[in-house]
């Protein structure tokens, strides 16, 4: 295993007292394989993304639990050396492309000055790299643009550069939250088919979150589930689609709006997800399930095999259930 | 309702102009958006979808008053917006959901009295007790607690955020609702409820929306008629049904062939061909011509005018 989490608890001290944002999140990230994160909005996909790449956003803290790569632990590594680590071994695509980017220098001097961080390059080698990187993410004109200022560009272009970014010291693993969201389907395609390449040629492993679920299909080989700080359904990415194995997945399958006929209502979970600090006993789901029963509401269930995935739901801890 | 009138907004993007004049170089203007035209009639959405650069949300910008138009004009309810927004009851009646929740909340502010901002600068609902209560239904309506108010933005995650801006955007009970890319930051089931909830603001309320989108399956939820932008320039308008059945531009076909596939039926997906040009130095003729299969002399030296909803020569010729 490139990456594995185990047990990962993030708290957030405030004054309204300690909010666990992460609650045993386990999981684990061969070389050249994609996992999907899928989950409500609050569910901690980026919480998770933030505790491997070691930037959780203080007074949040890794609370217990352990984050191993390549069977080396990370999490606790004095900040100068997760520095390294952050940019050589693993890049980081943010939600927020404003936050990666310094509005203050031009797009090729920040790739120009990350590879040569990380990669013995000369200023003309890795100039021409930097062109290469800004074309192979889709961008027009990469010679002539690669000396404008992040500010020049529309939200779209500003996202794929933070790709490039990400992309051009070349690491082992990615984290990527949400790239594509703020582009459309051309870009989009031309972003993913260079994900799965880098999977598959250079054999670097990827966490991809995203709420896109036509991403998710094409790109992922397993997917893992959020909701309330827990993986509530992981497996491989044909079952969690087709066939999910826990009600909240299924419910988030069936409010994916279909690209082939309009509908008069698109089907929605009624409700929203419990606060942190108002996670109901039991079943965290249980308030919107629509197949509760007495037992989910006063114990809580781990994954557990269901099927051809693993879920956390008491409907698969039945005698003569799933195996 | 609102209308857009040859609508163009170019960006000078020229070097200091020492620099340029010591090196001799133009002026670089980029054409952002170039000659719109639309009409919203209300209680309808027109949504405008196209790939990322190609000017939607300057388009948004200028039809809230953002920026002003390099030429062109937009009419609300046939007045011209610069005159029609020096009216604080117009301003109330058009409100805009940013596509960047992080941008465009006040992270100082908590949440309700981001909320609140709106009702407060149009003095909607004086009463203190009323008003608390009107930010309450609002935060439940996106899906939000009453009890977020009191925290602040930064407390949130992204897809929290921006059922804020949401909540913000509806307090002042606005008529008319640009909303540039609303869901793109949401999951799915939010997504669903929010745009559920749009859908039955417009049929009770009867409001009129700008939809942008890159989603082209959100798009087909929403949508009574759909423009495809590109390079700053509507080439297709047309009714939603028969956009999605009958795609007609060739680029509109291409951005159909290129969306990801649920389905997972093993068809690898032809993403549109070529790169999007530079709109510093489009190209000639039909800006679309170095990607398009149907391209031909004509196409590299004549731009197509916009005839029966389309703005292509192979349509109009007969050879599509
Ligand atoms: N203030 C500005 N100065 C210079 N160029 C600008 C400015 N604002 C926008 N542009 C340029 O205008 C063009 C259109 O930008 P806009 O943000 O409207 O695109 P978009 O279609 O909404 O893209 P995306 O979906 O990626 O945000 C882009 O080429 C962009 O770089
Ligand atoms: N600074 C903070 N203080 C308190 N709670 C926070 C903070 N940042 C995030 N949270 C909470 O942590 C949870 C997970 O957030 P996040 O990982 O950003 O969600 P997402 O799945 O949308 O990426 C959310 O409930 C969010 O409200
Ligand atoms: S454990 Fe019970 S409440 Fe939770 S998802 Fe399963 S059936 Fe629903
Ligand atoms: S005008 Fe010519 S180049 Fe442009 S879309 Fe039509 S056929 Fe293609
Ligand atoms: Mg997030
Ligand atoms: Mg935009």
């Amino acid at each position: 295993m490139l990456l594995e989490v185990k047990d990962l608890r993030v708290e957030f001290p405030t004054r309204r007292g300690v909010l666990t944002a992460l609650n045993g999140v386990s999981f684990s990230i061969a070389p050249g394989e994609v996992l999907g994160v899928v989950g409500e909005s609050g569910a901690g996909k980026s919480m998770t993304g933030a505790a491997i790449i070691g930037l959780l956003e203080p007074p949040g803290r890794i609370a217990g639990g352990e984050i191993l790569l390549e069977g080396r632990r990370i999490d606790n590594l004095p900040l100068a050396e997760m520095r390294k680590i952050r940019g050589k071994r693993i890049g980081a695509i943010f939600q927020d492309p404003l936050t990666t980017l310094n509005p203050l220098y031009t797009i090729g001097r920040q790739l120009v000055e990350t590879m040569q961080a990380h990669l013995p390059l000369s200023d003309a080698e890795a100039r021409q790299r930097a062109i290469g990187w800004l074309e192979q993410v889709g961008i027009p004109a990469a010679a002539q643009r690669i000396d404008a200022y992040p500010h020049q560009f529309s939200g779209g272009m500003r996202q794929r550069v933070v790709i490039a970014l990400a992309l051009c010291a070349e690491p082992q693993l990615i984290v990527a939250d949400e790239p594509t969201t703020a582009l459309d389907v051309s870009i989009q395609a031309q972003i993913i088919a260079l994900l799965k390449r880098l999977a598959r040629e250079q054999r670097t492993a990827i966490m991809l979150v995203t709420h896109d679920m036509g991403v998710i299909a094409e790109t992922a080989d397993r997917v893992a589930v959020m909701y309330a700080g827990r993986i509530i359904e992981i497996g491989p990415v044909r079952q969690v689609v087709r066939h999910a194995q826990h009600p909240y997945t299924a419910g988030l399958m069936a409010s994916i709006p279909p690209l082939d006929r309009k509908v008069e209502r698109l089907a929605q979970i009624d409700g929203s997800m419990p606060r942190l600090n108002a996670i109901p006993p039991g079943c965290p789901f249980s308030p919107r399930c629509p197949h509760v029963f007495e037992r989910c509401r006063v114990s809580r269930p781990e994954l557990m095999p269901a099927g051809a995935t693993d879920a956390a739901c008491w409907l698969h801890d039945q005698p003569g259930a799933s195996a | 309702m609102i209308a857009a009138k040859e609508l163009a907004r170019h960006f000078d993007v020229s070097k200091p102009w020492l620099q340029r004049t010591l090196a001799r170089e133009p002026k670089r203007i980029l054409r952002a958006v170039d000659g719109v035209t639309f009409d919203i009639p209300k209680g309808t959405t027109l949504s405008l979808v196209g790939e990322s650069g190609c000017g939607k949300s300057t388009v948004a910008r200028l039809v809230v008053g953002l920026y002003p138009p390099t030429a062109g004009q937009v009419l609300f309810e046939g007045k011209d917006l610069a005159a029609a927004r020096a009216q604080p009851e117009m301003r109330r009646r058009m409100q805009m959901i940013f596509q960047d929740p992080y941008a465009s909340l006040n992270p100082r502010w908590r949440v309700h009295d981001i909320v609140a901002e709106p009702i407060r600068a149009f003095n909607l609902v004086p009463d203190p007790a009323a008003q608390r209560e009107r930010v309450a239904e609002l935060l439940r309506q996106v899906g939000l607690s009453p009890l977020d108010g009191g925290k602040y933005p930064h407390e949130f995650s992204g897809g929290q955020r921006q059922r804020i801006s949401v909540a913000r955007a509806l307090s002042s009970n606005p008529e008319f609702l640009v909303c540039d890319e609303p869901t793109s930051a949401l999951d799915v089931s939010v997504q669903a409820q929010i745009l559920n909830l749009m859908k039955q603001l417009q049929r009770d309320l009867g409001l009129t929306f700008l939809f942008i989108s890159h989603n082209l399956a959100v798009v087909r939820q929403v949508s009574d008629r759909i423009g495809v932008m590109y390079l700053g320039r509507i080439v297709e308008l047309a009714q939603s049904e028969n956009l999605f059945l009958r795609p007609r531009h060739p680029y509109t076909r291409a951005l159909m062939e290129a969306i990801p596939d649920l389905e997972m039926t093993g068809r690898s997906r032809t993403p549109v061909g070529g790169e999007v040009p530079s709109p510093i130095s489009p190209p000639s003729g039909c800006a679309f011509h170095p990607r398009c299969p149907l391209a031909n002399d004509r196409c590299r030296a004549e731009a197509p005018a916009m005839l029966d909803g389309v703005a292509c020569h192979a349509v109009q010729e007969g050879r599509d």
